[in-house]
């Protein structure tokens, strides 16, 4: 294919043609489950698996669901820019990532459980029914792991490390995550160079020096 | 079904090619092109980049359920390699201390889907180092030989780079580089400061058109997903689909061969067999001429399997020399993190698939305490975030003033945390040491004497141990690449890898570069290859991948395989023509 037919192909694709009018106008079915929607050039072994773990049942109990949900907006606020984990759609991301790698399944569940033990002998409520200001409180004990701590909180620091890691993959991979960071590649374009503006603010050139 | 009927094709074809990556691949085109017909045996399933049904390239990461982790491929979700080092029925095994990671690709084109399209011609100091050192061994070929090959796969296949006249760095048909990004400015002028050459990368991506079946580069540094313009070199779509269109080709993809088969008369060459892996059916077909490609230890592995009354220790194995000397490049690698680039200006930097400017090996090995050279590959700037994005983060910002001035405690929350994340994107660059090893005897594979793979073929087995050389060359890395960070103003990140951990050392198979299992030589007591890479012992069997290589270069191979399974296949054509095959 060509360059310019390659371009014309993606600009089609972009304005999500796929349905066409026809089909658009008929109604979905009700009560059925979406199409699960795999990437292109799977091997069998790989759509089978992942079909199989789309359709799976949820790795997280509602309660966990809903700690995970508080965490992660709290590892990831919504602020002036952007939104929040939970709108970028990582709890389900996470939730995904414990049935696609399952060795994750202990430290993540255990955790969970680890944290609501914790706040139920400092405030006597499980994490997601402690105030805001209790569960803040709880997340500044385990936030730093450069910080010394006391030895009751270490699998906590722990704990917080990897949630912390899960919630920006999730974040920082969704749509929302980046348009925040600014990413604006991946797409057809011609590379020129490093624009002139940059090059000047960094004192940075392309012309050889004299040799 | 019976399983245990082997059916048997009637046609007779000029060439079996087994393998379908660069040498298979190129022998299959030039021997197609000159009206042979040609059957080309593929383990894997089809692969067309261009058909959307295999298309990752410009998907978001949120396409993929596990947003690109490598969970079933090492790659990660959307990396064109269906394979990796580890396939589920397909295992193989190493003698203890002596680990081996063998990786593969099950797929037309193999490896050359996802490679990073550096094609280096190998210099002329590269095919002597013996003579020139007193160790390893020489080529019995020389530069001279290959230029031509090199030249003509230059403008066949296309590749960018700049004319540097370096002696060990051959000057080829260069299309423009690409420009370099800003991080790349920012480290070839560091390195240049303190004596160490940047100079434009030499990849196969095409940034001009060179035909009218292959398009143009569009700039979205995913090469490693095929390209559906055809712009880069990848095997399926520059060679093997084009050999397909001229009519003389017979695709069989899905058929893992298990041996060579030879008349007991002649000692000839007279097929293969191989199954299906699909219906598991046992073939056996037939050729005047038989051209493995399988890639460096699947060529050695097959004719360690095709023994008979007549080759008892295997196929072109009378020397007794296959399986060994295998090598892979070395490698170690450092990342940095740059102040100087934080908060940058947003723009599109995607560029080519790799780095657009790298270091070619710039010291004198006698001055050293390690015989031979390496290369840097440089990585950073703006990317598409992927997979384990942001991770680790804890590592970095609490050594990074804030807005205001103060240092933060490490890791934490919030809004401050999202704010990190906007200020230190893109600002990081990584390095990567891509090195020559000395070939040794006793890195090698041989036939697990045990284990069988799920088709009931024996498997391989290996022993691989680096040796001081490749070790204090890798030390050689990591001082060179903390200064290239220090001088750039950078933070190397994480821990420099000191003695105990082989100063980052890959372990073997790790940068998936291996050659040497059936070399070549003018020796037939020494060598299972002639300077043609036909088999001493067999003489209508050829070799074309990395396996008849005596030694790497401090060079990636794949030019070098291309070139020279092309000068193989010519030289089979003259043969023929000759009636001497």
């Amino acid at each position: 294919m060509k360059r310019r037919d390659t371009l014309k192909a993606i600009s089609v694709a972009s304005l999500g043609m796929a349905v066409g009018p026809v089909e658009a106008a008929v109604p979905e079915p009700p009560d059925t489950k979406p199409a699960v929607k795999l990437l292109p050039g799977r091997q069998k072994f790989e759509a089978e698996r992942d079909a199989k773990l789309l359709a799976s049942e949820k790795f997280f109990t509602p309660a966990e669901l809903q700690t995970v949900t508080i965490l992660g907006d709290i590892i990831i606020p919504a602020d002036a820019k952007s939104g929040s984990a939970s709108q970028a759609g990582v709890p389900a991301f996470i939730d995904f990532m414990m049935r696609d790698q399952p060795r994750s399944q202990t430290p993540m569940r255990g955790g969970l459980r680890w944290l609501d033990t914790k706040c139920v002998s400092r405030y006597g409520n499980l994490f997601a029914k402690c105030t805001k200001e209790q569960q803040i409180d709880m997340v500044e004990q385990i936030a730093y792991p450069g910080k010394k701590v006391p030895s009751d909180l270490t699998q906590g620091v722990a704990f917080f490390t990897m949630m912390r890691n899960f919630v920006m993959g999730g974040f920082y991979t969704s749509k929302m995550g980046i348009d925040d960071l600014g990413y604006v590649g991946n797409t057809p374009n011609k590379w020129e160079g490093v624009p002139e503006d940059v090059l000047k603010q960094y004192g940075l050139s392309y012309d050889e020096p004299k040799k | 079904m019976d399983l245990f009927q082997i059916k048997k094709a009637p046609t007779v074809y000029d060439a079996i090619v087994v393998g379908s990556g660069a040498g298979g691949g190129m022998a299959a085109y030039m021997l197609t092109k000159a009206g042979a017909k040609v059957l080309l045996l593929e383990a894997g399933g089809y692969f067309d980049p261009a058909d959307p049904k295999y298309m990752t390239q410009l998907k978001w990461p949120y396409e993929s359920p596990r947003r690109g982790a490598s969970t079933t491929r090492a790659g990660g979700d959307f990396d064109a390699a269906w394979g990796g080092w580890e396939i589920e029925g397909e295992p193989y095994s190493s003698k203890p201390g002596g680990d081996f990671f063998w990786f593969r690709s099950r797929m037309l084109g193999g490896r050359t889907n996802h490679w990073g399209r550096i094609s280096m011609r190998f210099g002329p100091d590269d095919f002597r180092r013996k003579t020139l050192s007193g160790i390893g061994d020489d080529w019995p070929i020389t530069y001279d030989d290959m230029k031509p090959f090199y030249d003509r796969v230059d403008k066949l296949i296309g590749v960018f780079g700049s004319v540097e006249n370096m002696h060990n760095e051959p000057d080829g048909h260069f299309l423009p580089p690409p420009k370099p990004r800003l991080h790349e400015l920012m480290l070839k002028k560091a390195a240049t400061g303190i004596g160490i050459p940047v100079i434009p990368s030499r990849l196969s991506i095409l940034t001009q058109p060179i035909n009218k079946e292959r398009g143009q580069c569009f700039y979205c540094r995913q090469c490693n997903r095929g390209c559906s313009a055809y712009a880069d070199f990848s095997s399926s779509s520059v060679l093997c689909i084009p050999a397909v269109k001229t009519g003389n080709l017979t695709l069989q993809n899905n058929a893992m061969v298990r041996e060579v088969l030879t008349d007991a008369k002649t000692g000839l060459a007279t097929g293969v067999s191989y199954v299906d892996t699909i219906s598991m059916q046992e073939m056996s077909v037939y050729a005047k001429t038989v051209i493995l490609g399988a890639s460096t230890c699947e060529s050695a592995r097959l004719l360690l399997n095709s023994k008979s009354a007549r080759f008892p220790n295997g196929l072109a194995n009378s020397s007794g020399v296959v399986g060994k000397y295998l090598n892979d490049s070395t490698g170690a690698s450092r990342s940095g993190f740059v102040p100087a680039l934080m908060d940058r200006k947003r723009y599109n930097e995607d560029g080519v698939g790799g780095m657009h400017v790298f270091t070619p090996w710039w010291l004198d090995n006698s001055k050293l305490d390690f015989p031979r050279g390496y290369h840097i590959e440089y990585g950073g700037g703006m990317g598409m975030p992927g997979y384990g994005f942001g991770g680790g983060i804890e590592n970095l910002n609490g050594k990074i003033p804030g807005r205001d001035g103060k240092m933060k405690p490490a890791g934490g929350y919030g809004a401050g945390l999202k704010d990190d994340m906007r200020r230190f994107y893109g600002a990081y660059v990584s390095m990567s040491g891509r090195g020559e090893p000395i070939p040794l005897e006793s890195n090698y594979c041989e036939i697990d004497p045990n284990t069988v793979d799920k088709y009931g073929i024996p498997t391989l087995r290996f022993h691989y141990k680096w040796s001081d050389n490749e070790i204090k060359q890798a030390k050689h890395m990591q001082d060179t690449f903390e200064q290239i960070i220090e001088a750039m103003g950078g933070m190397p990140m994480g821990n420099k890898p000191g003695k105990e951990q082989n100063y980052g050392l890959a372990a073997p198979g790790r940068i998936i570069h291996e050659v040497g299992t059936v070399r070549m030589g003018n020796d037939p007591g020494k060598s299972a290859l002639n300077k043609f890479q036909q088999a001493h012992d067999v003489k209508n069997l050829f070799v074309v991948d990395a396996a008849p290589f005596v030694t790497q270069g401090d060079k990636n191979v794949t030019w070098t395989i291309l070139a020279a399974s092309m000068r193989t296949s010519e030289y089979l054509i003259d043969q023929v023509k000759k009636k001497n095959i």
